[in-house]
Formats: C-alpha cells, sequence, structure tokens
C-alpha cells in the first residue's frame, strides 16, 4: 500500500502529523499483509507446471508480487496452483494435500485442463477440472497459459483478497468457531468414487442385485442410440427442409451487414454440402452391406 | 568409441532384414509366418514358440535392442489381439518386426522379460490397457490406471464416459453444428456399473499395508510395518507423487535398510491422460497438437516423430509429395533446438536434484527464453509449437521476429530474423555452453555426488531397452540420427556422444557434448537456409490437405528425442480410400522405458542419490503416463 494511500482515511491527520503516523482499517492492513505475502505451494502436475516454473524463474520472476517462493509443503503454503490435467488417479493426493494446507487457503486453477478438463477432457482417466472437487478461487485460461497470463491471474488473486473484510464472517471462515470441514478425499474403486456419492452408489450395486435397472449410472447402449437417434433426426430435419432454415430466415438482415451475411451464407452452404457427402455416404455403405 | 569396434561379428548378425526373414522361416517353418496384410511388414510368431524364436532374433540375428512392444486390438479385423515387438541391432540399421497373435477373450501371449528386461513396463501396460495376460511376467500389475479399475481401456469395445462416437469428427459437430458439453449428457462422468459385491469398506481402507498392497513390491509390508514382531530396520519410505524432485507427479517406493536402499518400485500414471484413446478417435492431422504435449520440453521433436511415421504411410499411397528440402532443414532447426533446450532443462534440474536449488537453472532457463521467444515468433505459442505438418509445416520463417504478446509498439524486441538466429547459434548458445561447463564440469561437488552413482553396464543398458543419453552414457554409440537416419541428417557433420562410466557423470557429460554437437548442426543448417531462402516449404507450393486420407498398413516412425527415442506406431485401417483416423496409435515413450532399469540403478545407493539417479534420466510425466 502506498504510504498516500495509508493517509487517505475517513479520519483526519492533524496537517503536522502528516507523513507521520497512517490511519487504515484493520481489514485493510491485514489484506496487505495477506496478499503481498502469498506463497504456493511448490507442485507441478503437466505441462502448465513448467510454464509456472517460468513464472518463477528469472524473467516473470513472481516474487516480485509477492508470491515470494514456493514451499514444498501444503503446511507452508497459502495458495495452491493446480498446474495442470487433474487425473482421477492425482485428485486423491491433491484433496489431501489441500486438507493439509492451513486456512486461509486458495486455489488457482492454471490453464484448460484444470479449469474444465482441457484437451483431454474426453479421456477415461482425466477430471473435468479441478472445481469438481476443490473450490477454485481464479481460473486463468489457456494450454499453457502464458507466464504473463499467469501473473495476471495471481495479481486477480490479490485483487480477490483486498475484497474480503474480517468484519463479514462469511469471507473469513477461519476465524469461526468450529474448524473448517476437511474435502471427502476421493476413493479408487472401479471408477473414481466421491465419498459423496457413496450412498447413491450403494443403492446402485443393491439395484443391480435385485436385477432392477440402475439408476444414475449410465447405460452406454441407450445413450449411444440416443445420439444416433439425435444425429439421424437432425439431418433429415435439414435434408427435407428447404435450403435455408427457419432461424435464418427470421433473421432479418439489416442491409449494411452484407459481408457478414455472405459468410454466414458460404458457411451454411458448406454445412449443407458436407451432410449431403455423409447421407450419400452412408446410403453407398447401406447398399454396399446389402449387396455382400 | 566408433562402431567397428563393437564385438566381432557373427555371421548371422549381419544378415539383411529380408535374409532375417528368411533364415527364420527356414529354421521355423511352422511357427514364423511372413505377415502380408497389405502395408504390413515382418513376421508372425506362433505364440507358444514366441520366446524360442525371440532368443534366436536377439542372440543369432544381432537385434538385440528391443525398441517397442506395443498391443493392437483388430476386433472387427480378424478379431484378435496382436502384440507387435519391434527390434533393432545396436550396431544400426532398420528394424526386425514380429508379432504374435491372440484372441481377444481370455488373452495370453507369453512374456519376453526374460530374454529383454525392457519389456517388463510395456508388457504391464499392454496387460493394463488392452488385457492381455503375459504368463512368465515377473510382477504383472496395473501400471497406468490403478488396481480395481474396470476394464481395459483401449480395446476398441471399451467405450469412455464422455463416448460419442469412434471417430471425430463426431457427427453432432461437424455437420451438425451443435456444442454440448459432455456433462450434460452423463452428468457423473462415468460409464461404470458397480458389482453388487462391492466392498466399499475396503476401498476406504488407508492403512499402510492397504497402501503399498497393490504395487509387488516384493517385500512383505506388513512385515515390515509391524513393530511388535519381526525385529528389523528395513523401513518403506514412499516419495511422491507430490515430490518436489520427482519432476512432476511420479511416485517410488523405496525400502532402505537405513539409509541404503535395497529396493526401489517406480509407480506411475498420476499424468495418465489417454493420449492413446483420444489419438485413436482423432483424425490424423488433429493429432498433432497432441504430440505436443507428450514431452512438453521438446514438443517439436514430438511433431517430427510423429509426422515421420505418417509421411511414411502416406508414402504408400499415390498423392503424396515428399517434403522440401527447405521445410526439411527448417526441421531439424527447430528440432535440434529443441534439443538444446530439453538438455540445458534437464541439466539444471538435476543439479537442483543432488542439491544446488534452482540457482543454476536460472542461469539455464534464461537462454531456454531465447528460443522460447523463436519459437513463439514462428509457430505462435512457446511451449506447445504444433508447428509440422504431414509434408511440410505450419508456416516458414516470418522475416521479423516479434514476440507475440508484446506486438504493439515494442521496437526492443524486434529483430531481423536470420540475424537473430545467427546471433543466437554462433554466440549466445555456445557461450551458455561454455558457462555452464566452467561451473560445472570440474565442480567438486558435482564429481563426488555424481561419478560412480547410478551405474547402469553396457549390457544392462541394451537389455532394458534404455534410450538417448541413458544408453549413451553407457557406452553404446546409438544414435537414431546415424543408426537409421532421417531427414537430412545423413549430410550432417556431427558425431554421436558417447561416454564409457554408464554413471550419473557420464550422463551429463554426454548431454553436455550434445549440445555442442547441436550448436554444430545448426551452424550447418544456417547456410542451408539462406541457400534456400524464398522457396516453399511444400512440394507443390501449397499446403497439404486439411483431412488426409492415409493408406491402409502400419508404420513406425522415431527420432531421436532429447530424453532418446521416440517412437510413434501408427496403423491405418483404411479401405481403399484409405482412412482418416489412425486404427491404432501408440507412442513409444523414452521417459517411460527408461525407467524400467530404475531399480537396479539405484540398488545399494542412499536415498538421496536416488533423488540424483532419477534426474540424470531426465524424465517427463507428459511423456511417461502419456
Ligand atoms: S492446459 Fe494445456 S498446457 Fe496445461 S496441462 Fe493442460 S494440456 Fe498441458
Amino acid at each position: 500500500m502506498k504510504l498516500q494511500e495509508l493517509n487517505q482515511s475517513e479520519y483526519p491527520v492533524p496537517a503536522e502529523l502528516e507523513n507521520n503516523i497512517a490511519i487504515t482499517s484493520l481489514s485493510q492492513l491485514y489484506n496487505w499483509g495477506r496478499r503481498n505475502s502469498m506463497w504456493p505451494m511448490l507442485f507441478g502436475l503437466a505441462c502448465c507446471a513448467i510454464e509456472m516454473i517460468a513464472t518463477a524463474a528469472s524473467r516473470f520472476d513472481f516474487s516480485r508480487f509477492g508470491f515470494e517462493v514456493m514451499r514444498a509443503t501444503p503446511r507452508q503454503a497459502d495458495l495452491m496452483i493446480v498446474s495442470g490435467t487433474v487425473t482421477k488417479k492425482m485428485v486423491v493426493p491433491i484433496v489431501r494435500l489441500y486438507n493439509q494446507m492451513p486456512e486461509p487457503k486458495y486455489v488457482l486453477a492454471m490453464g484448460a485442463c484444470a479449469s474444465g478438463g482441457g484437451p483431454f477432457k474426453e479421456g477415461y482417466n482425466v477430471v473435468s477440472g479441478m472445481d469438481k472437487y476443490l473450490p477454485v478461487d481464479v481460473y486463468v485460461p489457456g494450454c499453457p497459459p502464458t507466464p504473463q497470463a499467469l501473473l495476471y491471474g495471481m495479481i486477480a488473486l490479490q485483487r480477490k483478497i483486498d475484497g474480503q473484510s474480517i468484519a463479514n464472517g462469511d469471507d473469513v471462515p477461519w476465524y469461526g468457531v468450529s474448524s473448517a470441514e476437511p474435502t471427502p478425499v476421493p476413493v479408487l474403486g472401479p471408477d473414481i468414487i466421491d465419498p459423496r456419492q457413496m450412498d447413491m452408489i450403494r443403492r446402485q450395486a443393491e439395484a443391480a442385485a435385485a436385477e432392477l435397472p440402475s439408476i444414475g449410472a449410465r447405460d452406454l447402449p441407450a445413450a449411444t442410440a440416443l445420439v444416433a437417434a439425435s444425429a439421424t433426426a437432425d439431418a433429415t430435419a435439414v435434408a427435407d427442409a428447404p435450403p435455408v432454415d427457419g432461424d435464418a430466415l427470421n433473421f432479418v438482415l439489416p442491409t449494411g451487414a452484407a459481408p457478414w451475411a455472405e459468410a454466414e451464407d458460404i458457411r451454411e452452404k458448406r454445412r449443407l454440402r458436407a451432410l449431403a457427402r455423409k447421407a450419400l455416404r452412408a446410403t453407398r455403405r447401406a447398399v454396399a452391406a446389402e449387396e455382400e | 568409441m566408433d562402431l567397428a569396434a563393437v564385438a566381432p561379428e557373427k555371421k548371422l548378425d549381419s544378415t539383411s532384414i529380408d535374409e532375417a526373414i528368411a533364415h527364420l522361416q527356414s529354421e521355423y517353418p511352422d511357427a514364423v509366418s511372413p505377415d502380408d496384410r497389405e502395408g504390413y511388414c515382418g513376421v508372425i510368431v506362433e505364440r507358444g514358440r514366441l520366446v524360442d524364436i525371440a532368443r534366436v532374433i536377439r542372440d543369432d540375428l544381432g537385434f538385440d535392442y528391443l525398441s517397442s512392444a506395443t498391443a493392437v486390438d483388430y476386433l472387427g479385423a480378424g478379431d484378435h489381439l496382436e502384440m507387435v515387438y519391434h527390434t533393432y541391432r545396436t550396431s544400426g540399421g532398420p528394424a526386425l518386426v514380429f508379432k504374435a497373435q491372440t484372441d481377444r477373450d481370455n488373452a495370453e501371449i507369453p512374456s519376453l522379460v526374460s530374454v529383454w528386461r525392457g519389456a517388463d513396463f510395456q508388457e504391464r501396460e499392454a496387460w493394463d490397457l488392452m488385457g492381455i495376460h503375459f504368463p512368465g511376467h515377473p510382477n504383472l500389475k496395473r501400471i497406468l490406471m490403478w488396481e480395481g479399475f474396470q476394464g481395459h481401456p483401449l480395446r476398441k469395445d471399451w467405450r469412455e464416459a464422455y463416448y460419442e462416437e469412434d471417430q471425430k469428427p463426431f457427427d453432432s459437430r461437424w455437420p451438425g453444428g451443435h456444442v454440448h458439453r459432455a456433462e450434460e449428457k452423463n452428468v457423473f462422468g462415468k460409464n461404470v456399473t458397480y458389482p453388487p459385491d462391492i466392498d466399499l469398506g475396503r476401498l476406504m481402507d488407508t492403512s499402510e499395508a492397504a497402501v503399498y498392497q497393490s504395487l509387488g513390491l516384493g517385500v512383505d509390508v506388513e512385515r515390515i510395518m509391524d513393530k511388535d514382531g519381526f525385529e528389523t530396520n528395513e523401513l518403506v519410505v514412499n516419495m511422491g507423487p507430490h515430490h518436489p524432485s520427482t519432476h512432476g507427479v511420479f511416485r517410488m517406493v523405496l525400502t532402505v535398510d537405513g539409509e541404503t536402499v535395497t529396493s526401489l518400485e517406480p509407480v506411475m500414471g498420476y499424468l495418465h491422460r489417454n493420449h492413446e484413446k483420444i489419438g485413436e478417435r482423432n483424425t490424423y492431422l488433429h493429432n498433432i497438437p497432441f504430440t505436443d504435449r507428450l514431452d512438453y520440453i521438446s514438443s517439436m521433436g514430438n511433431n517430427h516423430g510423429y509426422v515421420l511415421a505418417v509421411e511414411q504411410l502416406m508414402s504408400l499411397g499415390r498423392k503424396y509429395n515428399p517434403p522440401t528440402y527447405r521445410c526439411e532443414a527448417l526441421r531439424v532447426m527447430m528440432v535440434e533446438l529443441s534439443r538444446i533446450v530439453n538438455h540445458l532443462w534437464a541439466i539444471g534440474f538435476w543439479l537442483n536434484d543432488i542439491g544446488a536449488f534452482f540457482t543454476p537453472v536460472l542461469y539455464f532457463v534464461q537462454e531456454r527464453e531465447r528460443i522460447l521467444d523463436f519459437f513463439e515468433a514462428v509457430a505462435g505459442s512457446r511451449m506447445m509449437c504444433n508447428y509440422m505438418r504431414f509434408g511440410g509445416l505450419f508456416g516458414d520463417l516470418p522475416d521479423r521476429l516479434k514476440s507475440v504478446s508484446n506486438l504493439t509498439n515494442d521496437r526492443v524486441r524486434d529483430y531481423n530474423t536470420m540475424q537473430f538466429l545467427t546471433e543466437m547459434i554462433n554466440e549466445r548458445i555456445p557461450r551458455t555452453i561454455d558457462e555452464l561447463e566452467r561451473l560445472l564440469t570440474q565442480n567438486e561437488i558435482v564429481i563426488e555426488r555424481s561419478v560412480g552413482v547410478g551405474v547402469l553396464t553396457r549390457e544392462d543398458a541394451i537389455n532394458y531397452s534404455a534410450a538417448g543419453p541413458l544408453l549413451r552414457g553407457s557406452g553404446v554409440a546409438y544414435d537414431i540420427r546415424r543408426a537409421e537416419p532421417y531427414s537430412i541428417y545423413p549430410e550432417l557433420d556431427f558425431d554421436v556422444a558417447v561416454e564409457d562410466e554408464g554413471d550419473m557423470y557420464a550422463r551429463y557429460r554426454v548431454r553436455v557434448s550434445e549440445l555442442r554437437e547441436s550448436v554444430r548442426i545448426l551452424k550447418q543448417i544456417l547456410p542451408r537456409l539462406e541457400a534456400t531462402a524464398g522457396e516453399s516449404i511444400w512440394a507443390d507450393g501449397k499446403p497439404g490437405a486439411y483431412a488426409p486420407r492415409v493408406p491402409h498398413g502400419e508404420a513406425y516412425g522415431r527420432v531421436e528425442n532429447g530424453k532418446g527415442e521416440l517412437g510413434y506406431y501408427v496403423v491405418s485401417a483404411g479401405g481403399r480410400g484409405g482412412s482418416s483416423n489412425p486404427w491404432r496409435y501408440h507412442v513409444r515413450a523414452p521417459s517411460f522405458i527408461n525407467l524400467t532399469p530404475m531399480g537396479i540403478m539405484s540398488r545399494g545407493h542412499k536415498v538421496a542419490d536416488v533423488v540424483g539417479i532419477l534426474g540424470s534420466i531426465d524424465i517427463v510425466l507428459g511423456e511417461t503416463d502419456r
């Protein structure tokens, strides 16, 4: 905090004391201390970790912003930078590490993977984002985010801290009477199991034992059929419809928007052509299969 | 060491591949048959005789190095599972490929661990992901997924939770034009059915014995843990997956007697991101950005291996133009720059591991940043370059280099490209290497910590399928750029770096020499770039097809990457027109296979050395776990 800011309080400071005493609110002072000594945990998951190291290294150097040193133990860390793909196998230790961090603690999801699964989202061992298990404070997009982007995200976190107040119990749960509940640590069973879903799984297993249709778990063939059905429905709808579909008709174009409309037009034509090609291929395949 | 000095030659072990195959067929007419599927090569071995024949291949025919062993699921095309082995001679030359087939139910193929120890992890992976059982394997446990996981995910009929269709582009996206979030269709993100007798209580058991139970440590954890029983000073120490010196999310379970390591079990899969399953849904082109994320320190090298494999397949078809000379020169330049980045990083972090915490790294990543600036200006991204294409490149060099993140009004970071490169290659990088050597090569602490530690003998290095600096540090002059040259390496003048001692220090020395050799190569590339300035990077002057159709067949493309031999095994199961998606896409990851000898290298050393040994192997988890 600049000296000037310290002096700008609602309490009048006598002129002769200016620059000698500072009046501020406790919250501000407290946050000023916290925001400028955020120690991240030394903890890298995947490719994003390399950029995180680059951010910590000589050229970008996040110590300049108060992120001083990375600590290898969660017990000394204020901030968990989830830097990379969270896998089902890894989320177990991650949650455990989070539980070991002392309050106040923050989580920054770095990169597409930690924010929502990223390029590997469809993988069978990938968790679609850290926020499925932990509360995330800041998301930094990118694959990987550049060091500049990460710094920006970290500064955004500092701003978030600035906005918190010890007068407000919701902002600072760590001052509450009872200690915070640890996040339940997921378990590795036939697939990953969130202990909060235990009851549901028990019911599923019971239903399976009684040979009832299972609930909650996805029935694969049915779902595939659903997707296929909706795809064919789409295809026939488009094939039957006149070349321009309803949405485009309702859209009255302003005369000035010609280039945009043209682009849209071309896209639409390409789409229809591709659909037609696809349908043709399908019929050919069907015919060939029949011949065989 | 030059190649001529390798052991005196037996007659059979210098035959050509065709002669070797002919020999096998005449010796074992009923067990060996040629693989005559269109676009395939090598032989199919009757699985009952596999181990005997593998011995003959290794000992008599001289193919002593097992590069890759992987499984393919031919569902719908013969309905069998197939193990594919690529073996090479460490004296150089092409591969002898042999295969063994088994039914999909009760899949069983004898283990080759007794012949090549390097098959160990690869067979475990095949068991884990394909469900092939390997009788004779000493420790057949899952390796990437956890014990108890349901199913073998790389089988063609195993579908992930967010499954939509077998191949991309998904109809709903193109031409359908709808994008939806996978969670909306499958809220729980699972495709699992829980068996009626599921024992949730056991899963929640977090006692020490349960934690180590699935690892196959070879020690009785319960006995060691049980303080009241047998009196012993053996101890099980767990390192990772969260540990600052495991270079990511790698885990090792050590058994120590006092301070001395008696056994070590690497545990991986914490970054298993299903690269291969996703890769088999993707189109060919789609996979290039995914390869960036394998060894994310040297993405250019990863691109190169993959495009080589697919180009090999494409060259079987009619419409294929090989890359132009300028394109090849650019590729080699990028790859060598990546190698420099990789080795600087590896040496820096190895020093971290042996105790020089972070200061040396700061020196070395400085130069790395300059190279990344160059990559960013050329390919658009610092790390994930996504630069190479089949038969070409994403783009030529720009005239001027600007830092992409500082595009506006940045007069400070705006250089003439060739001038920037000339300066970097002739001055900055050599200066960094000199500095590095001045600080480290004769440094007493470095020598004390690393000489004689983590020794891997020449025979073990070959038998364990070690690759890259790990192999060359053990006295095997095997560098794919020379052993089975690709691109324009044959015409470039450089030496294969090799050291005989096989310890950590030897590996360090190999890396330093390779840095110098890379600079030597880069100096030869510069005039070639100048001579070809203005020429196209595409054979017919325009970019290749967006969605190429790749002819039927198999290909194994491999390159010498910073960490070792990076190979891609790609199978295309196209009909007449070729296929747009790979049927099988497998990555032979050096970081993964180089971990196989980790146990024998660490035995007898102290816990603090284990960290250094791991650093000297130089792994990156994106590639280890894929
Ligand atoms: S967001 Fe991209 S760079 Fe980051 S971990 Fe995921 S794949 Fe790697």
